[in-house]
C-alpha cells in the first residue's frame, strides 16, 4: 500500500477534457492523466494551482470515478463562495486547460477489498464523491456485497449524481438508496424530510440483508460527526467507521 | 507551470515567512479525523509511558493535571494545506512527563498512542527540550473533544497529524516505527518547511 502510493505520488499535468454541471453548485471536471495511475475507490488527489508570481494553492479532491483502465478521472467540485480554489474551477477553468495534480492519495478511506459484509455509505453534498467511486466500482467489478447509500442534500435539485443513483437503484442488485432532504419535503416514500439522525441511519441500515460490517461517512465535519455517532449507535465498532471530513 | 487564469486570493497581507510552501492561512480550525470523535471521560482517562512493551508509569487525569504546566503559542500546519498562526496552548511538556517518571532517553524513537487506536511516530529529539507537550488547553479553555480533548500531543513544528488527538501514552521504541498515517502513505518525519507530506517526499 505504502509503496503503491509513494511510487505514484509525483506531480503531473492533466488536461481538462470535459466539464459537466451536476447541480447548481457542483461541477464535474474530467481530467486526462499524463501518467496513468491505479487508484482504489475512496482515494483522492491533491491539485495545485500556480499563479504567475509563483504563489501556489493546493487542495484535495476525491476521485469520483471508479478505478478503470481509462486515463480520465472525474472530480466533483462544489463551489464555495469566497473560496480560493473551487471558484477558480467553476468560473475560470475551461476544457483544454492544464491542471497539476498528484495521486492517488489516502490509505484509509478505501473500499474494503475483498468485502463480504454489507457496506453502509453516508454522504452529504459533494461528500458523495468518494462514495460514488465505491458504488461505481462495485457495479463495474460485479462484486456482490450489498450496499446502502444515505445521502443528505438540501433539495432534490442539489443531489449530486442523482440521475445515475436513481438508475442504479433499479438496475444494481443489493443496492439501497435513500435521500434526506433538509430544505424541502421528500416526495419519495423511501426518502426522509429533514436532517439525518440515529433513527434515519438505523432505518437505512435495516434495508441491508445483514448488519453492515463497515461504514464510510463523508461530508462537512459537523455532518460527519452526527452521522458517525448514529452509526456507532447501530452497534458498529469505532474502528469500522471510516470518515473523510472536507475541512470546515 | 503557471495555471491559466489563476491569481490566488489577493490578500497581500500574509506574513509569508511564517507560511510553509504549499500552505494557505485559515482563521477557523478545520477538523480532520479518520473515524468517529471519541468520548473520553476524565475518570476513564489514563496516560501511560512505556519503554518497548514495558509500562514505566501510568498517570490518572488528576495526577497528570498536577504536573508542571507549560504554555506555548505556535503556528500550526496541516498536511491538507491549511496553516493557522499564533495558536495558544497549555499543557505538560514532554520533558516534564519524562522527568516525573525518572526517565531520560532510553531510545531515540517514540510512538504516541491514542484512545482511538491511532498512533504516530516522532523522534525523541522533536519531543524533548521544550519542543512538544501534551496539551490540555487551547486558547485558555479545556481542549474541545473534536480537537483531541481531553488531551492531545502538540508537536507544532511538524505537520499536524503528528500532534495526535486523544493521546493516551508515549512508547519508546528501538527503531523508528511507522504509525497509523505513516503506514498509509504519509511521511515518516513530516517537516512542513521541506513539504514532507507523503512517503517519498
Ligand atoms: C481528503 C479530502 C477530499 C476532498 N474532496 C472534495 C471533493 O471531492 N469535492 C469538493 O468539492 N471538495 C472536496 N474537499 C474539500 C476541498 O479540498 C476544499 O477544501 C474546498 O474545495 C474549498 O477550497 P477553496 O479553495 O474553494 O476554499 P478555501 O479558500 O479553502 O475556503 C474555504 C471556505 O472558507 C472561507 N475562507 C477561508 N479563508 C478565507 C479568507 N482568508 N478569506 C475569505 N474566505 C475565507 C471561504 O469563504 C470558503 O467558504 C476535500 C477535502 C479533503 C481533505
Amino acid at each position: 500500500m505504502t509503496e503503491a502510493i509513494a511510487a505514484t505520488a509525483r506531480w503531473q499535468s492533466c488536461a481538462i477534457v470535459e466539464i459537466a454541471t451536476r447541480t447548481p453548485a457542483i461541477k464535474s471536471f474530467f481530467l486526462r492523466l499524463s501518467e496513468t495511475f491505479d487508484h482504489k475507490a475512496g482515494q483522492h488527489v491533491d491539485v495545485r494551482l500556480i499563479a504567475p508570481n509563483g504563489y501556489t494553492a493546493m487542495r484535495s479532491y476525491s476521485i469520483a470515478s471508479a478505478p478503470s483502465d481509462s486515463r480520465v478521472i472525474e472530480l466533483a467540485i462544489e463551489r464555495l463562495p469566497d473560496g480560493e480554489v473551487s471558484p477558480f474551477f467553476h468560473d475560470v477553468a475551461q476544457v483544454g486547460d492544464t491542471i497539476e495534480l498528484r495521486g492517488p492519495l489516502g490509505g484509509h478511506f478505501l473500499w474494503p477489498r475483498p468485502s463480504s459484509k454489507p457496506v453502509l455509505l453516508i454522504g452529504a453534498g459533494s461528500g458523495v464523491a468518494p462514495l460514488m467511486a465505491m458504488i461505481r466500482y462495485r457495479k463495474a467489478s460485479a462484486e456482490v456485497v450489498p450496499v446502502a447509500l444515505l445521502l443528505s442534500s438540501r433539495t432534490w435539485c442539489e443531489v449530486l449524481f442523482r440521475d445515475e443513483l436513481l438508475e442504479l437503484e433499479t438496475s444494481l442488485p443489493d443496492f439501497a438508496f435513500a435521500l434526506a432532504l433538509t430544505r424541502e419535503p421528500a416526495t419519495r416514500r423511501t426518502d426522509f424530510s429533514g436532517r439525518i439522525d440515529a433513527r434515519v441511519v438505523a432505518d437505512v441500515a435495516a434495508r441491508l440483508p445483514a448488519s453492515p460490517g463497515c461504514a464510510f461517512v463523508c461530508g462537512s465535519n459537523a455532518f460527519v460527526d452526527i452521522a458517525a455517532d448514529a452509526v456507532l449507535a447501530l452497534g458498529l465498532e469505532a474502528g469500522t467507521i471510516k470518515t473523510e471530513r472536507y475541512g470546515a | 507551470m503557471v495555471t491559466r487564469g489563476f491569481t490566488g486570493r489577493q490578500s497581500g497581507s500574509e506574513p509569508s515567512d511564517r507560511v510553509p510552501p504549499g500552505q494557505h492561512l485559515v482563521d477557523n480550525f478545520p477538523v480532520l479525523t479518520a473515524g468517529p470523535t471519541p468520548r473520553i471521560e476524565p475518570a476513564d482517562w489514563t496516560f501511560t509511558l512505556k519503554v518497548g512493551p514495558r509500562p514505566v508509569k501510568v498517570w490518572s487525569w488528576s495526577e497528570f493535571n498536577a504536573l508542571p504546566r507549560t504554555r506555548m503559542t505556535r503556528d500550526i500546519h496541516c498536511v491538507t494545506s491549511w496553516s493557522k498562526l499564533s495558536t495558544a496552548w497549555e499543557g505538560v511538556a514532554v520533558d516534564d512527563i519524562l522527568a516525573d517518571a525518572g526517565l531520560s532517553a532510553p531510545t531515540p524513537f517514540v510512538l504516541a498512542h491514542c484512545f482511538d487506536g491511532y498512533s504516530t511516530n516522532v523522534p525523541l529529539a522533536d519531543l524533548a527540550t521544550g519542543k512538544a507537550m501534551v496539551a490540555l488547553k487551547y486558547e485558555g479553555q479545556p481542549l474541545p473533544r473534536e480537537h483531541g480533548g481531553p488531551a492531545r500531543l502538540l508537536v507544532p513544528h511538524l505537520y499536524f497529524w503528528k500532534s495526535a488527538k486523544w493521546v493516551n501514552g508515549l512508547q519508546f521504541t528501538e527503531r523508528d516505527e511507522a504509525g497509523f498515517w505513516e503506514l498509509r502513505g504519509y511521511h515518516m518525519y513530516g517537516d512542513p518547511w521541506n513539504e514532507q507530506r507523503y512517503t517519498n517526499d
